[in-house]
Order: structure tokens, then C-alpha cells, then sequence
């Protein structure tokens, strides 16, 4: 008798347990799924209101549903703020940018991981100081450096860095170089020592050692990385706003301030253009999302 | 590989700090120099180079912004035309210069604000979602997602919703007639706020997706030696995890000081960082652009921006340096 209330009371516990445990988790869901709503909501909010004609929010309100759907909005986005434009502008600076950051860095990277010198860690910490810094902290005198620092006829048709794509490209290694040093050193740390012994023993130079054994090894932080780069030179915003002049020659992320004055009220316009200038950073979170977080992670976590 | 550990071959020796460098003179005591001549020279330009470019680009502004600082210029005429004028810009900032009390007041708030509200909702997020249930990796797309977005494109799609007459939010309450509109973007009582509300949106996402990594990384066990020890999830993250997580913890803050330091883009799509939005950030822009560029009073603002960066990236360091030496 007692045994059998006793195991009865047991079940019971067990039970209740299970459906206080099964509660709490519908609650983590509950919770986790309104959270992840409220997050949607707004870029949701942006494509919806980019399909509707401007004549139709107008007549029937912007939240409603409801009226003619169409593409309108990207069509005149696109001509109207000549995106095709600023796109091959982004392009001419995000490409030679993303290789030469990571070509410089690997190299840096490998020289401070791979060879114990009087002043590695000094160099390291000078590169990741520099990442770390605001960009305004150091734009005044540099808007100035770029007004006179000569550059060959070929790279600059005004002789100088200030308004030209490579005088961007420039400013975005220059920043960029210590947080893709920081994170490629402490991956090539992770990798065996004996692999330079291996191959001096074989016969390989310096540079040998870093093209041939190191830098293939490597791969993965340079996939992680290269996505986070293209996605934030891509985003950046700030270094074209002062040291770009033509609005012509502005990236696509910089121009949308001028474009902003162009679409003055219409916020079909707006939302159409944002959802357009958006679709390269959404494919990456979308195609290249391991790398992209990876990258993130690989900078804040060792190894 | 024909490696050996003790070789005589070795590229150079582990070296603990400030350790042996085959620089000319050690080389030439040593019979079996490690490295060429030409290896060394590779060497020089893998680390010039990169330096190089750093030095010009970020170091001497940094050091061209503090000396300049201290004078009166106003960008014509040439370098002689500088004229040094002591302490004058700082104390023109602190008295005369209305933008900039309301600038350091905004830049603390945000930082408050992100530090109090978006950081921990991140990593309460990320807490949440390490747990093993079903569609963690929709939930964490979902959050994430702004993170991909440049600051710009998270104003314009936020200036959607803030929108007076044809924003969501004044249409769901009902307030967007003349009159009893709110202009969540234009009044200065409020627009830092509604900011800050765009600004988090991606913040939470970014302090997510790094703390998720740290979470994944504690070993299991410490949580199933707690969970025996009769701890319950909440005691088990306070004491067990928490702890371990010491070295993300403190990487996430330094993002959020700096992040909150560097918050830019937002204000000035918005209204350029004027009327409530002015950011220290955006008190820079704002004095070397336009028509008057003055660059001794601009740079004044530089530094103390500076000066209030240094403090967390100096912590930042000396941390990242301590683990080296470890």
C-alpha cells in the first residue's frame, strides 16, 4: 500500500516537473518568437511599404492593405538615384580594399605570429589601438593629409588622395589592417610551430614559408574575414562623407544622404531605395552567414 | 614533416617578452643564422609596409590632431600660418561652445543607455537561445539580421517608422494629423531616445552573436557539475558561467564603450547630429566641413574624444597583453 502511494507520489513528482519544464519552455518560445518578430518588423515594415505606389498609401494609409503592389518604387529608385552608379563607385574601392587589407594583414599577421621579435607585441598592440579608435578622433588632420599627399598621375587625377577611390581605399586598409591582424595572428598561433621548422628543413625562405605553408592554412579566417570586410566597407558610411568631394564618385552607402534630399517626402521611395542598397549585405547574411559570424567571433575569442 | 623539436634549425627561439631578436648583431655571434639575408629583408617589408601605412594614415593623425589642438587654423594658407594659442580652444569648448555639454551629455547616455538596456538584452538573448530548443537558429537569424545592415540603411529604415505623417508608429497610435503628431525624430526631447531604439536594434543582434559564441565554447561540464551540486539554471549562469565567460564579458564591454564612442552615422542622417542628437562624433564633422573649417577648435573636440577612447582601449590591451604573456 504505502509503496504504491509512495511510487504514485513519485510519478506525480515526475509529472509535474515535466510539466513545469514543458511550460517554461512554451514561455522561452512564446518569448523568443515575439522578440524575434519585433526584430523583423521593421525591415518587414520597409519591403512592404517599397511595393506599394505612393498614390496608394496616400488613399488608403500607410498601414493598410490593400491597392496595387508593383515595383514601381525600384524602378524610379534606381534611375532616379542612379544606384547603378554609386554600386560601381563601391565596387572600385570595396574590391582592391578587401584584398589588399587582407594581403597586408596575413603578412603582418604572420611576421608577429610566426617570429619572436624585440617589438612584436608592440606592433600588435599599436595596429589594434589604431582599430579601435573613433574615426573622428583622427579626420581633421587627415582630411588635410589627403588635401596634400601626393599620389602618381595614374592612381589620382588631381595629384593627390583627397577625392579619389584610392584615396578611400586607402583609409579603409589603413583602419582595417589592425583588427584582421589582431584576429590572423591569433589564428596563426593555433597553428603547429614545427610548420616553419618543417619548412626551413625543406629548404623554404621567408616567403615561401608564408605563401606555400602558412597562408593556405589560413583559409578559413581569410573566408570569415574577407565577408565581415566587404560587409562593413561596404556599409561604411563616414570615410567618403568628408574625404570623397564629387558626389559622383561617392560609394553607394555615403550617397544615400544625397539621396535622401532627392526622395524628399516619398517614403515608398526611401523604402524601396534602402531594401535595394541593403540586398548585398542581406545576401551575405543570408549565403555567407558561418563566415560572417565567424569572423565577428574569431575577433573576440581566441583562436 | 621532418621537424624536431630541439633542431638547431629552428626559425627562432620562443621568445618570452621583449625576447631574443635575430637582429644583425646576435646573428653575427651565431654561427647558424636562422634567417637570410633576403629572408630578413622579406621580413622588414611584411612588417613595414602594414606600419607604414598605419603610422601615416591613423598614427601621425592621431598625434597631427592633439598638436592642433592647441592652435588657431583655419586650413589656409600654409602650415606657417599655424599659430599656437595654448589652452584657448578647450576652454572656448567648455564655455562658449553651446553644442558641447549637450554632446557629452548624449555620448554618456548612449553609452548608459546601450551598457543598461541593449547589452545585457544581448546577452539575456544569447543565454536563452544556447539552450537546446527547437528553431534557435531561426530565433538567432531573425536577431541578427540588422547586424549585417550599415547604420545608415538602420536610419533610413527607421525614419519609416518615425515618420510624423507616414511613419508606422504615429499611424498605429493614431497621431498623425497636424497637430497632434509626435516627431519622434525632430523634437529634441525625444529624438535621442527614439535613436537609441534604432541604434539598439542592431546592438543587441552584434552582442548576441558574440556572446552565443563565448556561451558555446564553456565546457558542458562545469553546467552538469553545477546542475548535480543542486544549483538551479539561473544560479548555475550567475556563478558557474558567468565567470568563466570573464574574457568575452569584458571584450563585449570594450565594444559597447567604443561602439557608444563611435556612434555617428545614425544622428547625422537623421538631422546631420543637430538639434538633440549632437554627438561628440558629430561636433567633429560638423567643424572641418562647411564653410567655415576651423581646425584647431575641431581638433580640440577630437581629443577629447580621444582622451575618452584611450581609457577603454588602454584596458583593452593591457588585458589582451596580460593573456599573452600567460
Amino acid at each position: 500500500m504505502t509503496e504504491i502511494a509512495a511510487a504514485q507520489v513519485v510519478t506525480h513528482d515526475a509529472i509535474s516537473a515535466r510539466r513545469r519544464k514543458t511550460l517554461r519552455r512554451f514561455w522561452l518560445h512564446a518569448f523568443l518568437i515575439g522578440m524575434s518578430l519585433i526584430w523583423l518588423l521593421p525591415l518587414a515594415w520597409a519591403v512592404y511599404t517599397s511595393f506599394r505606389p505612393f498614390e496608394e498609401t496616400n488613399r488608403l494609409g500607410y498601414v493598410s492593405i490593400g491597392g496595387d503592389y508593383n515595383l514601381d518604387n525600384y524602378i524610379s529608385s534606381w534611375t532616379k538615384g542612379q544606384l547603378v552608379k554609386y554600386f560601381i563607385n563601391t565596387a572600385l574601392i570595396l574590391v582592391p580594399a578587401v584584398i589588399l587589407v587582407l594581403f597586408l594583414a596575413s603578412m603582418m599577421a604572420f611576421a608577429v605570429s610566426r617570429y619572436s621579435w624585440r617589438f612584436n607585441l608592440a606592433f600588435l598592440m599599436m595596429f589594434t589601438a589604431a582599430n579601435l579608435l573613433p574615426p573622428q578622433v583622427i579626420i581633421t588632420p587627415l582630411f588635410r593629409i589627403f588635401l596634400r599627399l601626393p599620389l602618381p598621375a595614374f592612381l589620382s587625377d588631381n595629384g593627390v588622395f583627397y577625392n579619389q577611390y584610392v584615396g578611400i581605399m586607402a583609409i579603409h586598409v589603413a583602419f582595417q589592417l589592425g583588427f584582421c591582424t589582431f584576429v590572423l595572428s591569433n589564428y596563426m598561433k593555433t597553428l603547429p610551430k614545427e610548420l616553419n621548422e618543417a619548412a626551413v628543413v625543406d629548404g623554404a625562405g621567408t616567403w615561401r614559408t608564408y605563401w606555400s605553408v602558412i597562408l593556405p592554412l589560413t583559409r578559413p579566417a581569410l573566408a570569415a574575414l574577407a565577408t565581415l570586410q566587404v560587409t562593413w566597407i561596404y556599409n561604411d558610411f563616414f570615410w567618403a562623407l568628408i574625404l570623397m568631394k564629387d558626389g559622383d564618385r561617392m560609394p553607394m552607402t555615403s550617397a544615400l544622404n544625397n539621396l535622401k534630399g532627392q526622395f524628399f517626402t516619398d517614403n515608398n521611395l526611401i523604402a524601396a531605395g534602402s531594401v535595394m542598397i541593403a540586398i548585398p549585405t542581406l545576401i551575405v547574411f543570408f549565403a555567407l552567414q558561418k563566415q560572417f559570424v565567424s569572423g565577428l567571433t574569431l575577433g573576440s575569442t581566441k583562436g | 614533416m621532418t621537424a624536431r623539436g630541439t633542431s638547431s634549425a629552428i626559425p627562432t627561439p620562443p621568445a618570452p617578452a621583449g625576447g631574443v631578436v635575430p637582429s644583425r648583431r646576435t646573428s653575427r655571434r651565431k654561427r647558424y643564422s636562422p634567417l637570410s639575408r633576403g629572408d630578413r629583408l622579406i621580413l622588414a617589408l611584411m612588417v613595414g609596409i602594414p606600419t607604414l601605412l598605419v603610422v601615416v594614415f591613423i598614427l601621425v593623425p592621431t598625434i597631427a590632431s592633439i598638436i592642433l589642438s592647441f592652435t588657431s587654423w583655419n586650413g589656409i594658407g600654409g602650415l606657417d600660418a599655424i599659430k599656437f594659442i595654448g589652452l584657448k580652444n578647450y576652454s572656448d569648448l567648455a564655455t562658449i561652445y553651446k553644442p558641447f555639454w549637450p554632446a557629452i551629455s548624449h555620448n554618456v547616455i548612449w553609452l548608459l543607455f546601450f551598457l543598461g538596456i541593449a547589452t545585457p538584452l544581448g546577452m539575456f538573448l544569447a543565454v536563452l537561445l544556447d539552450k537546446n530548443i527547437r528553431g534557435t537558429r531561426i530565433y538567432q537569424s531573425a536577431l541578427y539580421m540588422p547586424v549585417v545592415l550599415s547604420l545608415a540603411i538602420v536610419g533610413f529604415i527607421w525614419i519609416l517608422i518615425y515618420a510624423p505623417e507616414q511613419g508606422l508608429l504615429n499611424n498605429l497610435i493614431g497621431r498623425t494629423e497636424q497637430g497632434n503628431q509626435i516627431s519622434w525624430l525632430g523634437d529634441p526631447d525625444i529624438n535621442l531616445w527614439a535613436v537609441l531604439v534604432a541604434a539598439s536594434w542592431r546592438q543587441v543582434g552584434y552582442v548576441m552573436v558574440l556572446y552565443l559564441a563565448g556561451l558555446k565554447a564553456v565546457d558542458p561540464a562545469l553546467r552538469e557539475a553545477a546542475a548535480i551540486d543542486g544549483a538551479s539554471e539561473t544560479q548555475a549562469f550567475f556563478r558557474v558561467v558567468f565567470p568563466v565567460m570573464r574574457p568575452i564579458n569584458i571584450v563585449i564591454l570594450v565594444i559597447t564603450v567604443i561602439e557608444s564612442l563611435r556612434a555617428f552615422d545614425l544622428a547625422f542622417i537623421i538631422n546631420k547630429g543637430l538639434n538633440g542628437l549632437e554627438l561628440l562624433s558629430t561636433l567633429v564633422t560638423n567643424n572641418i566641413i562647411g564653410e567655415t573649417s576651423r581646425i584647431g577648435f575641431g581638433s580640440a573636440i577630437a581629443v577629447v574624444l580621444l582622451m575618452v577612447s584611450v581609457g577603454p582601449i588602454i584596458f583593452y590591451l593591457v588585458r589582451a597583453l596580460r593573456e599573452e604573456n600567460e
